[in-house]
């Protein structure tokens, strides 16, 4: 299957050598690792590729995997996109590394939402951006990550059963003496599947919590090597570890809630103190519930509360109607340049349309590998840069027509057209370029971010743009040029749209 | 057709002034009645914008109804394609993510099932608003320096620098004006917003056009010393004449691409292409008949409040 890649490598070592061997200017190379490139790039964009797959060492474990396909944008493929902010007081900064934790904690809880990629990226110091492609319900996204569980372990008298709801001293302090209704709310629904005994709204003891989720490392899943009973051991941070060894010591044969959300999870007994910075939780667990509770240990709680500061949802359907739309017009507008090319610039017209193919190859090749998220704004921007495709052309082909009117021989007038417009491509390239680097930092704002797309592909544009319009159409009309003599051309002019 | 191009300078003046003074018009109405000189999308002012797809007939007030539930007085609604087509927008303030799933319902409700598929809700907190008029007052702040840098730099060298560096901002001035305008006028009578993508088009547009410009001055700066027998409008006509083929040619290919995009094209990219094709045609038009003709008035003294009294 990748057959092809090596073919490809082949031919464009070939090429690189003649460039090499022969003068640097030599046509032939040229047109060999054009041919080389356009072919490479036309095995990228196509709609099937396989990906690039390389067995390095060959050991039956690919080296390098990279899955080639276009990366849709959430107004392409519809989905969900939100963003979240750190919910704290505008002068203070989270703190170092707890941006980091929260996006851990969020990327595992929408993991379980079942959208296509979810993506959960940092944007500065106290932003969150998700997005969740396939997906339609901001509301259940946003009420599962802004879950702010709060991990507790509890001195409790006896042991209670797991779904009991319970007032802790830690919960109580924090939100301030009364007891949080949406904590009630919360157990009401929560249940977690194990089975909550009635909600005794009498039962006000306030338990006395010990430690909070913050001494803890990692929890995993564990089966006991003897008896196969399935346990979740646990890591301790350094502070944490001194705690629950002091805590441990005192009270062996005592009962530790574990309390998630003012729920109860579990309420082992303390069998020994717990020193050394780790330990087990044990209580007749199936693999699945283990797995949960080690789940909740690790990510139970988000070192900081959340706000919702943006959300856009874009339906499915939608985004697909817009890809349809987009390619149509991108068909219908590239073969309308095609043809002008052509009608009005004859000859030439036929290296600037060849030259206009291979750019657009290059581009969608381009976008595929580095990737590039395709949007709407961003198929505009390569759309436009389309348009100036040709620009770089036109300047040349109108100097050339220049040079001929002006007596000069059609082969030298070429030459001259290309070396005079070399400048004027340059600097009109530069100038959009200079404008994109702009926009793009405007882009980098979030409420503008439909904005960077539009700037990447333009910019990719007008550099790519700059290897077709000239050195691509001068080899194509080279090799065009060249069963035409001068003089049957000076004949003909009509040919080069004189 | 173009021999005596640079003679009909007035004529070209008149044209900018009629494109441009609706526009101004319309942006100072805009001012006083919205509070802004082109309407401001949520993208700026935060809020929330819904482009729903009912399955069935929806009317304005039901809607209306509903959204006044949620604390929203003032939603701006409107119908979109035809009326059988049953997609409304509708534009109001910040909704919470469960006041938005609230709100679905109620529209469900008591307007009209909806399809979720084919519609859209976007969300903005004034705050994220705020951030992004920030960020476009520094993207356009960046473009001015980058541009009169461009402009600088194209000109160092030739006598009257500044002369050329003011005609080709003159010309960036009308681009922006025409664009600004049209989106006021635009604004006022179908309720087009201003979003971060038309800034975009702007900035692009003003890029292609200062781009445009300096294409024709060099070829008046290289002209200059090649023909110094002839007068000076003469030059400036011959370089107009030399240039305008490639200008053309290459707007034209800009604005099939655009035409087609707007034409097949998916509806939500519409407004941002026709702010382009708008600043594409005004880019065109201001470097030949803005540009150039500023030049030669500046040359001739036209401008010069001192001849007029003179004469």
């Amino acid at each position: 299957m990748n057959l092809f890649l090596i073919i490809w490598g082949a031919a464009t070592v070939v090429g690189l050598v003649l460039l090499i061997v022969l003068r640097p200017d030599h046509h032939l190379s040229w047109l060999v690792i054009i041919a080389s490139l356009t072919a490479f790039a036309v095995w990228v964009s196509l709609p099937g590729n396989p990906g690039i797959r390389i067995d390095l060492n060959n050991d039956g474990v690919y080296g390098i995997d990279r899955e080639l396909v276009f990366r849709e944008g959430l107004d392409l493929a519809g989905g969900v996109k939100i963003l979240l902010q750190a919910d704290l007081p505008e002068n203070e900064a989270p703190p170092a590394g707890s941006m980091d934790e929260v996006r851990r904690i969020v990327e595992s809880r929408i993991d379980s939402l079942g959208a296509l990629e979810p993506t959960v990226q940092l944007q500065g110091e106290r932003r969150l951006i998700i997005e969740l492609p396939g997906y339609e319900d901001p509301e259940g996204a946003t009420s599962l990550i802004k879950e702010t569980a709060l991990l507790e372990f509890v001195e409790v008298p006896e042991p209670l059963l797991a779904g009991t709801p319970i007032l802790t001293s830690y919960a109580m302090e924090r939100s301030g003496g009364e007891p949080e209704a949406t904590d009630l709310e919360a157990t009401e629904e929560a249940g977690v599947g194990l089975d909550a005994p009635a909600l005794d709204e009498t039962d006000n003891t306030v338990y006395q919590t010990v430690m909070t989720g913050e001494i803890l490392e990692n929890a995993t899943v564990q089966s006991s090597q003897t008896t196969g009973e399935i346990m979740v051991a646990f890591q301790l941070t350094p502070e944490g570890d001194t705690q629950f060894a002091d805590y441990t010591t005192a009270h062996v044969g005592d009962y530790l809630a574990i309390v998630l959300d003012g729920v109860v999870l579990s309420s082992p007994r303390i069998q020994t103190a717990i020193t050394g910075g780790s330990g087990v939780i044990t209580g007749e667990f199936s693999l699945e519930e283990a797995t949960r509770l080690a789940t909740q240990l690790r990510y139970g709680a988000l070192p900081i509360p959340l706000s919702v500061e943006s959300t856009s949802t874009v339906g499915p359907t939608l985004g697909q109607i817009s890809v349809e739309q987009s390619i149509r017009a991108g068909i219908i507008g590239i073969g309308v340049i095609l043809l002008f090319m052509l009608i009005y610039y004859r000859v030439p017209g036929i290296s600037a349309a060849l030259a206009l193919l291979v750019f657009t190859t290059l581009n969608m090749m381009v976008f595929k590998l580095v990737p590039v998220t395709m949007t709407l704004p961003a198929i505009t921007g390569f759309l436009i840069s389309v348009g100036t495709a040709v620009d770089g052309n036109i300047l040349i082909f109108e100097r050339l027509k220049e040079e001929v009117r002006g007596g000069k021989r059609i082969t030298r007038a070429v030459e001259v057209g290309f070396d005079r417009a070399w400048t004027s491509i340059r600097d009109s390239n530069l100038s959009t370029l200079i404008i994109c680097v702009v926009l793009y930092g405007f882009g980098t704002s979030f409420g503008a971010a439909a904005v960077r797309g539009f700037a990447i592909t333009l910019a990719l544009g007008l550099i790519i743009n700059l290897f077709t319009a000239v050195t691509v159409t001068r080899t194509f009309l080279y090799y065009i040029m060249l069963p035409l003599s001068d003089d049957m051309l000076d004949k003909r002019r009509w040919l080069l749209g004189l | 057709m173009f021999s005596n191009f640079v003679q009909r300078r007035r004529l070209y003046y008149l044209i900018s002034a009629i494109v441009i003074i609706p526009g101004v018009i319309a942006m100072i109405y805009s001012t006083i009645t919205f509070g802004s000189p082109v309407r401001l999308s949520i993208d700026f002012r935060g809020g929330s914008l819904y482009v729903v797809q009912f399955e069935d007939t929806a009317t304005e007030t039901g809607i209306r109804d509903v959204y006044t539930e949620f604390g929203q007085d003032d939603p701006v609604i409107q119908q979109l394609g035809e009326p059988e087509d049953n997609r409304w927008q509708i534009r109001a303030g910040a909704l919470t993510a469960e006041e938005q799933a609230a709100l679905k319902q109620a529209l469900i409700d008591q307007v009209a099932p909806i399809d979720n598929n084919q519609s859209t809700l976007d969300v903005v907190s004034p705050t994220i608003g705020g951030e992004v008029t920030r960020a476009a007052f520094f993207a356009v702040l960046a473009a001015a320096i980058v541009i009169l840098g461009f402009i600088w730099f194209a000109f160092r060298s030739v006598p009257n620098a500044p002369r050329y560096g003011a005609c080709a901002i003159a010309a960036m001035v009308h681009d922006v004006l025409v664009t600004m305008g049209m989106m006021s006028i635009l604004g006022i009578f179908f309720g087009w917003e201003v979003d971060a993508l038309f800034l975009t088009a702007v900035l692009t547009v003003v890029g292609y056009s200062v781009q445009d410009s300096i294409v024709v001055f060099d070829r008046i700066r290289e002209n200059l010393p090649r023909y110094r027998m002839e007068e000076y409008d003469m030059v400036v006509n011959r370089s107009v004449l030399e240039t305008i083929h490639r200008s053309l040619a290459t707007q034209l290919n800009a604005i099939f691409v655009m035409v087609a995009i707007l034409l097949f094209g998916g509806e939500t990219i519409r407004q941002f292409i026709a702010i382009l094709l708008i600043g594409l045609v005004s880019g065109t038009y201001s470097s030949i008949f803005t540009a150039v003709p500023l030049l030669v008035s500046w040359e001739k003294g036209d401008l010069s409040f001192r001849k007029k009294a003179a004469a």
